[in-house]
C-alpha cells in the first residue's frame, strides 16, 4: 500500500469519526439546545411554576384579548398538540399577531398561565407578496390556494 | 488535479479567469441587487425588510461554502500533498470569514424589526457565530505557520484544524431542523421553495454573482500568495549570495 493511500484512509476514517461524534453530540443536545419549549413539551414534562423558560408556538386565532389597562394582552399558544394560556404586559413586536408564530420568555404561574416578560415574533419559512396574503401554502404541492 | 501542481500552469489559467469571474460576478450582483431593491414586491408580513434576503442568503452560502472549500483543500494537502492546496486554503479563509460576518450582521439587522431582537442564542445563530470564530482561528494558525516559512503558509496542524472544523457545517445546516429555533426552517429544499417565485428570482442572480466574486477574490489571493512565496525564495537566494 502506498503512503498516499494510507494517508487517504486515515484522513477519511478520521473525518467519519469526527462527523459521527458531531452528530452524536448534536442529538444528545436535542433537548438542551432547544431554543424554546412547545406547549406539548410543557404538558408532557411539566413546567415548574416560577422557573424561567421560553415558550414557543402559534398564537391561536381568536384568542388574543386586550385587558382594560390597554397594555396587558391574553392569548393562547398552541403547537397543534397542546394549548396553553399566556399573558403579557408591554409592547409586542409588530409581527406578533393571531395565527403567527411567537416565542415568549417568562415563567408559568401556579395556575398554569404563562406570564411572559418578553415577546419575540417567530417568522416562518414562507415569503410571499402582499397580493397573495390570505392564501395558504400547500407544503406537498407547493401551491398557493385562497383561504375560504 | 496534479496538472495544476505547477504554479506556472495554474497562473496561466488563473490570470485571465480572475477578470472574467470578477466582472461577470459584479454585473450579476448589481443587477440582482437592483432588482431585489426596486422590482420585487414587498413581503406580506415583513414588508420591505425582506429585501435583506438577497444579501443574507448568499453570504450564508459562501460562509459555509468557504469552509467546505478549506476542508477539501486540507484533505488534498494532507493526502495528496498537492502544492497548491495550502495556498487555496489560506486564500479562502479571509473572504470566507468576511461573508460569515456579513451573514451575521445582515441577520441581526433583519432580526430586530422581524423578531424584535438583535441577537438570540438559538441553534442557527450560535453555530454560525462558531463558524466565524473557526475562521478567525484558522487565519491565526495559517499566519503563524506562514511566518515559520511553511510552503504556501498552511502547516499540517492548520489543515487538520480545517478538516475538524467541517463538522460544524452540517450542524449549521440542520440546526433549524433538529432543534426548536427562533430562526425559521429551510425555505428552499429539494421539494421546492416556500418563497414565492416573484420574490425568489433575484436571489439566483445575487447568489451566482457573489459566488463568482468569491471565486475571483480567492484566485487573486492565491496569486498574491504565490507571488509572495516567489519574492521570499528570491530574497533567500540573494541573501545566501
Amino acid at each position: 500500500m502506498k503512503a498516499k493511500h494510507q494517508r487517504l484512509i486515515l484522513a477519511l476514517a478520521a473525518l467519519v469519526a469526527l462527523v459521527g461524534a458531531g452528530l452524536l453530540a448534536a442529538s444528545a443536545l436535542k433537548d438542551e439546545a432547544a431554543y424554546f419549549y412547545a406547549p406539548a413539551d410543557v404538558k408532557t414534562k411539566g413546567a415548574e411554576p416560577g422557573k424561567a423558560i421560553r415558550l414557543g408556538g402559534m398564537v391561536v386565532k381568536g384568542s388574543l384579548k386586550r385587558a382594560a389597562d390597554g397594555i396587558t394582552i391574553h392569548f393562547d399558544v398552541t403547537d397543534g398538540k397542546a394549548t396553553v394560556p399566556a399573558t403579557f404586559s408591554g409592547i409586542a413586536p409588530d409581527l406578533f399577531k393571531e395565527g403567527s408564530g411567537v416565542v415568549a420568555e417568562g415563567a408559568f404561574d401556579a395556575k398554569g398561565t404563562f406570564i411572559a416578560t418578553n415577546l419575540l415574533a417567530k417568522h416562518d419559512e414562507r415569503y410571499m407578496p402582499r397580493e397573495l396574503e390570505g392564501m395558504t401554502y400547500n407544503e406537498t404541492t407547493h401551491e398557493m390556494k385562497a383561504d375560504k | 488535479m496534479h496538472r495544476f501542481a505547477n504554479p506556472a500552469r495554474f497562473l496561466k489559467i488563473a490570470r485571465p479567469l480572475t477578470g472574467w469571474l470578477f466582472w461577470s460576478g459584479l454585473l450579476l450582483l448589481l443587477v440582482g441587487a437592483a432588482c431585489g431593491l426596486f422590482v420585487t414586491p414587498a413581503d406580506y408580513l415583513q414588508g420591505q425588510t425582506v429585501r435583506i434576503l438577497y444579501i443574507h442568503v448568499p453570504a450564508a452560502w459562501l460562509g459555509m461554502g468557504g469552509w467546505t472549500g478549506i476542508a477539501i483543500a486540507a484533505l488534498m494537502q494532507l493526502v495528496w500533498r498537492h502544492p497548491l492546496a495550502a495556498v487555496a486554503g489560506r486564500a479562502i479563509a479571509a473572504p470566507g470569514a468576511l461573508f460569515t460576518a456579513i451573514c451575521l450582521m445582515t441577520g441581526s439587522i433583519w432580526g430586530r424589526p422581524t423578531w424584535g431582537t438583535w441577537w438570540e442564542w438559538d441553534g442557527r445563530m450560535t453555530s454560525m457565530l462558531v463558524l466565524f470564530f473557526l475562521y478567525l482561528g484558522y487565519i491565526a494558525l495559517a499566519n503563524a505557520s506562514a511566518r515559520q516559512g511553511q510552503q504556501g503558509g498552511v502547516s499540517n496542524v492548520t489543515a487538520i484544524f480545517g478538516l475538524v472544523g467541517a463538522v460544524n457545517i452540517p450542524i449549521i445546516n440542520r440546526s433549524v431542523v433538529w432543534w426548536n429555533s427562533l430562526h425559521q426552517g429551510p425555505s428552499i429544499t429539494l421539494r421546492g421553495s416556500s418563497i414565492d417565485g416573484s420574490l425568489l428570482w433575484p436571489l439566483g442572480l445575487t447568489l451566482l454573482g457573489f459566488s463568482l466574486l468569491f471565486g475571483a477574490i480567492v484566485l487573486m489571493r492565491m496569486r498574491a500568495i504565490l507571488a509572495e512565496n516567489k519574492v521570499e525564495a528570491r530574497m533567500q537566494r540573494l541573501a545566501r549570495g
